[in-house]
């Protein structure tokens, strides 16, 4: 893994050439207009190249996050749930097969246009700004999430120090926005989902947080990347040091504090569709929905990604590249959310509360327990 | 304001009808609730009193969309009675195995509607799957999946066709190996039991004060089951035991409703082992007078028909008691204290068919 | 308990009130009883003779006169009674069951919803299916209804 093929220098080799074709034609006309000659020795100065260099990284990431890669896993979702159900799921639209043997891979693409051309509807004595806020906010900071998110040593958009404190920052945004949207759109269905969503983050967030100092204590560090590379080193084990042998509890915890940050099924209260219609998304409808609807994939996608950072040791493995061995652990716990996600029952507001409260706070805290244990023997 | 109305219905995804329930809830407790009946009233009795007796049959298939030979069979065997006639045997027999096939297909149904409730939506295509399965025997048998239009004054409308036994047979073995299955898969499952122990508890004096028939009576520990309490057709004499629940709550009736599917299956088999040769259908008086009811164990409760005929070709008066009638006036006091989510569980569990209730 | 012991007891408690007693099955008793007397009568039948459960109240409209038919079952004893009431056209008024049995409610809601009998001492009664502004009991013979020709 060389060092300097990273995202951030192949994209400054990108902006400087590209910067270079532009200060040339503007040399070329700097010969009659002299003011331009001095507009591209400044495009080509450091600065200016350093920031086009970052805005490159930063729309590829972002394009593979929330176009390639999220149209991957909506399609692993909506194949897989359909075959635990026993049927085939979307088969037709796609590039291959247009028989049952399809594959269906754009009828994602397919619905987004159809969201797109539906009617916007505001209900009439909706809090119009706040409801009209409340999807950008949801979206924005799903998507936000992937510039802490590293996908390998060299591809990332931002070396935050304290990346995961952002990551987590950031995606416990979300549920406010929850509460405005239930609030604003000035329904009953959409008030009760709205503050079953603040109930709910009162009992998750602590024991999310919670499960994740034990990580922080091993690896010493709060940035995602030192947090992998102190994995990759050997344990007393005689294998990479992945947190998720010493630190197996605060797996089970976060997993957990995860399906309820993401409203999936066993804890999908605040969007409980048999009980409250869609909750708090019922008055939302066209693209405002869809913008909704994807982001709880670019969510589960980021809480994946974490798992994969914290537990599962990134981009470390053999042979193939980093960022393939990164898509591949995180697809991997994907899957599994999805799995758990289609075989329970929703559980009752009461009942997910007093297991935060009961059950995982205090193995959180054993698992901090065991953490700074193992860091006190120098084991991990 | 500490406490708000919400109405659930006549469109909202927990009523499987036309319906509606206001409730008034106090946060997430539900303090009172009112049910609004009358969405689908179609006025069948009135229809029945300008039909001919042979025509009320295909009225009442449509009572039910879910377990429409229950109906149609508890209206012939009322009017048999009313018209003192005796069926042949073989009838009677085939009369049971459509039934018991019916139940279980509206059993499952149930599951499927009750399922998605809780949010085990995967649960909702594994009942309909097992449900096709019954559809095609009773399509087999009376030549139509949904409105069978089967049973007819005097017997039924034909005989079973050839190879029948055997593969009715054979899709039994297959659905009682899957409903082993499924009560693993709903008894074993934590989250599943959190959700539906304790909830929606219907003391069997409550039940019996109601008027509440059916799985939900015997879920609150009360083996009342007219099949065996005032046997009708021939099922005093067929090898099966009534299912009862202990708790009177959401679990109990699960469990019942699982056991009779069960149940069920046993009385399929031992029917077709048991079946008489003979006729299927003895001529019925055009003109009779009057009056008579059976109680028959329909789906969902005990169906009674109470048919008056005044030696007219229409019957003078013909009038539908149906068990959901009665458990909605029993819902007030299941669903008193409970929260949002356990109402779903408790609505689920009593099996709403709108159909017969509003008549 | 068979039908003749149920109306041996009715008979020996009410003496002539107690009309028309037919047996159309071994275990079921039809009999009619004067209006004035539904209450305690059936108080009777279900404090003394178990009568658990009240399955149906229909209403029929005679040429002459409107009549209630009460469907009563014991559970526990294995009968069941079948009531008539005869209601007059002029006053078709008739006690309220619902505090014997709460099941009365709705079925008697419904008898008035479609017949037009009003059940005195009834806590709530409303129509049940019809709208509450329509005027007509559709289920008396002389309704002929509306048709859209």
């Amino acid at each position: 893994m060389s060092s300097w093929i990273n995202l951030y220098n192949i994209s400054y080799a990108i902006g400087e050439f590209l910067m270079g074709i532009v200060a040339a034609i503007l040399n070329f006309f700097g010969q009659w207009i002299g003011p331009l000659s001095d507009f591209a020795d400044w495009l080509m100065s450091v600065n200016v190249l350093n920031l086009v260099a970052i805005l490159i990284g930063g729309v590829v990431v972002m394009v593979f996050v929330s176009i390639i890669n999220l149209f991957i896993i909506m399609w692993i979702e909506r194949k897989m749930y359909g075959r635990i159900h026993d049927r085939r799921g979307i088969m037709l639209p796609g590039p291959w097969k247009k028989t049952h043997k399809g594959t269906g891979f754009l009828q994602n693409l397919a619905d987004g246009m159809k969201l797109i051309q539906k009617e916007l509807i505001v209900p009439k004595n909706a809090d119009k700004w706040m409801y009209d806020i409340a999807p950008a906010i949801i979206a924005t900071t799903s998507i936000l999430a992937f510039v802490a998110i590293p996908f390998s040593e060299t591809f990332y958009v931002a070396n935050i120090n304290g990346g995961l404190i952002f990551i987590l920052a950031i995606l416990a945004i979300a549920p406010f926005a929850v509460v405005l949207a239930g609030w604003s759109s000035n329904n009953k269905f959409t008030l009760i989902g709205g503050l079953r969503g603040a109930a709910l983050m009162l009992s998750y967030e602590i024991p999310l947080i919670l499960s994740v100092i034990g990580v922080i204590l091993l690896s010493g560090s709060l940035n995602p990347i030192e947090i992998v590379q102190a994995q990759q080193q050997t344990s007393v084990l005689g294998v990479e040091n992945w947190y998720i042998i010493p630190l197996f509890p605060a797996v089970i915890v976060f997993m957990v504090a995860l399906f309820a940050e993401l409203e999936r099924l066993p804890f999908d209260l605040p969007e409980a569709e048999a009980e409250l219609v869609e909750g708090w998304l019922t008055e939302y409808s066209g693209m405002r929905f869809g913008l909704v609807f994807v982001s709880k994939w670019v969510r589960t996608y980021a809480g994946a990604a974490l798992i994969t950072i914290l537990f599962l040791g990134g981009w470390s493995g053999p042979v193939l590249p980093g960022e393939l061995w990164f898509i591949i652990k995180s697809y991997i716990v994907f899957v599994i959310i999805v799995w758990a996600t289609w075989s329970f029952p929703r559980s009752r507001i009461d009942q997910i509360v007093r297991i935060g409260w009961n059950w995982l706070i205090p193995i959180a805290i054993i698992s901090i327990v065991i953490a700074a244990a193992f860091k006190w023997v120098g084991w991990f | 304001m500490s406490d708000m109305w919400i109405n659930m219905g006549p469109q909202h995804p927990m009523n499987h009808g036309l319906w509606n329930l206001k409730v008034r809830v106090d946060g997430e407790i539900v303090v009172e609730s009112i049910p609004v009946l009358g969405y689908l009233h179609r006025g069948v009795e009135k229809l029945c009193e300008k039909r001919d007796y042979n025509q009320i049959i295909p009225l009442m298939d449509r009572l039910c969309y879910v377990s429409s030979l229950t109906w149609s069979h508890a209206y012939c065997i009322s009017a048999e009675e009313m018209m003192g006639l005796e069926i042949p045997d073989r009838a009677k027999y085939l009369r049971v195995i459509a039934l018991e096939l019916q139940r279980v297909a509206s059993h499952l149904m149930w599951l499927a509607a009750f399922a998605p409730d809780l949010g085990m939506f995967s649960a909702y295509l594994y009942s309909m799957r097992e449900r096709e399965h019954f559809l095609d025997m009773l399509q087999w048998l009376t030549g139509a999946r949904m409105n069978q239009n089967y049973p007819r004054i005097g017997g039924v409308r034909n005989d079973m066709p050839a190879g029948f036994p055997d593969r009715c047979i054979k899709e039994l073995d297959y659905f009682e190996k899957k409903l082993e299955q499924y009560k693993q898969l709903f008894d074993d499952n934590k989250l599943f039991r959190m959700r539906t122990e304790g909830v929606g508890v219907l003391s069997k004096k409550d039940a019996l004060d109601l008027g509440v028939t059916g799985p939900a009576l015997r879920g609150s520990n009360c083996p009342i089951d007219m099949r065996t309490h005032d046997p009708y057709e021939v099922y005093g004499e067929l090898d099966w035991e009534v299912q009862v629940g202990k708790g009177g709550d959401v679990f109990s009736r699960y469990a019942v409703r699982m056991g009779e599917m069960r149940e069920s299956c046993r009385i399929i088999r031992d029917a077709l082992k048991k079946i008489p040769d003979g006729p299927v259908r003895v001529k019925a008086p055009l003109r009779p007078t009057g009056q008579g009811f059976r109680r028959t164990e329909d789906s969902r409760g005990e169906a009674l028909i109470y048919v008056v005929g005044q030696g007219e070709e229409s019957p003078y008066r013909l009038k539908i008691r149906s068990p959901i009638f009665a458990i909605m006036r029993a819902l007030p006091v299941m669903l008193k204290g409970t929260s949002i989510a356990d109402l779903l569980a408790i609505m689920g569990s009593v099996d709403i068919c709108i159909g017969d209730t509003d008549k | 308990m068979k039908g003749t012991e149920v109306a041996g007891a009715l008979r020996e408690h009410f003496g002539d009130l107690v009309s028309d007693i037919v047996f159309p099955r071994e275990d079921l008793v039809r009999v009619s009883v004067p209006r004035d007397s539904i209450f305690p009568f059936c108080k009777f039948l279900r404090d003394e003779l178990h009568c658990e459960h009240l399955n149906l109240v229909s209403a029929l409209d005679w040429p002459e006169n409107f009549e209630c038919v009460y469907h009563l079952t014991s559970y526990l004893e294995e009968y069941m009674v079948e009531l008539h009431v005869k209601v007059p056209k002029d006053d078709p008024k008739i006690a309220s069951l619902s505090e014997i049995w709460r099941a009365a409610d709705f079925p008697e809601r419904e008898a008035y919803d479609m017949m037009g009998i009003t059940f005195e001492g009834h806590p709530d009664l409303r129509r049940i299916l019809l709208p509450d502004d329509v005027d007509y009991y559709p289920l008396r013979k002389d309704f002929e209804g509306q048709s859209d020709e």
